[in-house]
């Protein structure tokens, strides 16, 4: 940052450190971390996961110090509230049952193919094993490395791939592709 | 190898590019709740310009004009106090309200808990002895030097006074140059011409503000 030493322009602060003002890493990244949770969860928890994601890196932020991955940090978190979802077993049911509803009126309404062919397969997705859910929706809509979702995951850069590989074959073999 | 089913790629570029209505405003009334928020901040128009107001919980850490946006003050507050800012107008309604009646010619002296940590060692002498200027009043650098305790650096005054976070509030402005000339300001020397005239300084004291600032 260019601080401006000229006693009469402005108050000079000479110490000042790079930090992205949260406004600014928010407005950044929401529309990243909706997507990724709209396909982790689907639109009904996506909003919730939404708000539990950055109240979460709200408390965490002021501590983080390397701000030169950011998108990384938030999807991991994200990938983490995803998992918390998940395992609320009996919200998923009702999630579930919510969802099938929506589509079927949505089918009634004469919804276009592609939105209801998108929500199958995003229910596919959902039911994969949890590892290998999180590694394809981390790479595939959240555009992470190998190496970011390997981080995230507390796994190796391998089993990161190993399980976008397997997650992706199993899906082909459900789509009959 | 790990070739995408093409359903999946095209899901992918068909998923929301942007969050719904509504969850914004949702997430600022959570993030406001949870108590994360370190330093509440609001920009508003002023008779003297664009201002913004910035408070922790022991009270107003910054006044600034806002002459190139508010993204500057934002990224130096952010590095200075927190980086957990948030635009919160409920939490600055009372700074706006005393800034308003001021502007208006209606209060003299503000009523309203200052946080000092933006000042320090020097400045906070030099600043603390200028917050104790009354409305209407002037005193020179070299004054407020020698009540900092530092006779003869007047020239470092006028530094730590160009570097006052609370502009206005703690009142900077009321410094002038020995022999009459207006001196500098952080908001530019309009702005300085504009608050003494509010206050009547010049015409209460034998017009030290009026002359030329180029004189001296």
């Amino acid at each position: 940052m260019a601080a401006d030493l000229t006693p009469a322009a402005g108050p000079a602060f000479p110490h000042v450190m790079e930090a992205v003002p949260f406004p600014r890493f928010y407005a950044a990244h929401r529309a990243a971390v909706y997507r990724f949770l709209v396909a982790a969860v689907g639109a009904q928890g996506a909003e919730d996961c939404f708000q539990e994601t950055f109240l979460a890196a709200l408390r965490g932020y002021p501590r983080l110090r390397d701000h030169r991955n950011l998108r990384g940090w938030i999807l991991t978190i994200a990938a983490r509230k995803v998992v918390d979802h998940h395992r609320r077993r009996s919200r998923l049911h009702r999630q579930m049952e919510a969802e099938e509803r929506t589509a079927r009126a949505r089918l009634a309404a004469g919804a276009p193919p592609a939105e209801l062919a998108d929500e199958a397969l995003w229910a596919r997705v959902r039911a994969l094993p949890p590892r290998q859910r999180t590694a394809l929706t981390l790479r595939v809509v959240g555009d992470l490395s190998y190496a970011a979702i390997a981080a995230a995951t507390g796994t190796s850069s391998a089993a990161a791939r190993q399980n976008v590989h397997l997650a992706l074959r199993r899906l082909r073999q459900e789509i009959g592709e | 190898m790990n070739r995408d089913p093409q359903d999946l790629a095209a899901a992918v570029r068909r998923l929301p590019r942007r969050v719904p209505p509504g969850l914004d405003a949702r997430w600022r009334q959570a993030a406001e709740a949870s108590g994360a928020v370190e330093v509440a901040y609001q920009s508003f128009e002023t008779p003297v310009g664009r201002l913004l107001a910035a408070r922790t919980r022991a009270g107003l850490v910054r006044l600034a004009y806002v002459d190139a946006g508010v993204e500057p003050i934002l990224a130096e507050l952010a590095g200075q106090l927190s980086p957990n800012l948030m635009e919160i107008p409920t939490q600055l309604a009372e700074v706006r309200r005393q800034l308003d009646a001021y502007a208006r010619g209606r209060r003299q002296r503000f009523d309203l808990p200052c946080d000092w940590q933006l000042i320090r060692g020097f400045a906070a002498r030099v600043l603390g002895s200028t917050a104790a200027i009354a409305y209407g009043q002037v005193r020179t650098y070299a004054a407020v030097a020698a009540a900092a305790g530092a006779g003869g650096a007047a020239r470092a005054a006028g530094n730590a006074l160009a570097g006052n976070p609370i502009a206005i509030v703690i009142p900077c402005h009321r410094v002038v140059r020995t022999g009459g000339g207006l001196g500098g300001y952080a908001g530019g020397l309009d702005r300085k011409r504009f608050l003494l005239d509010l206050e009547g300084a010049g015409r209460r004291r034998g017009d030290p503000v009026a002359r030329d600032p180029h004189r001296d």
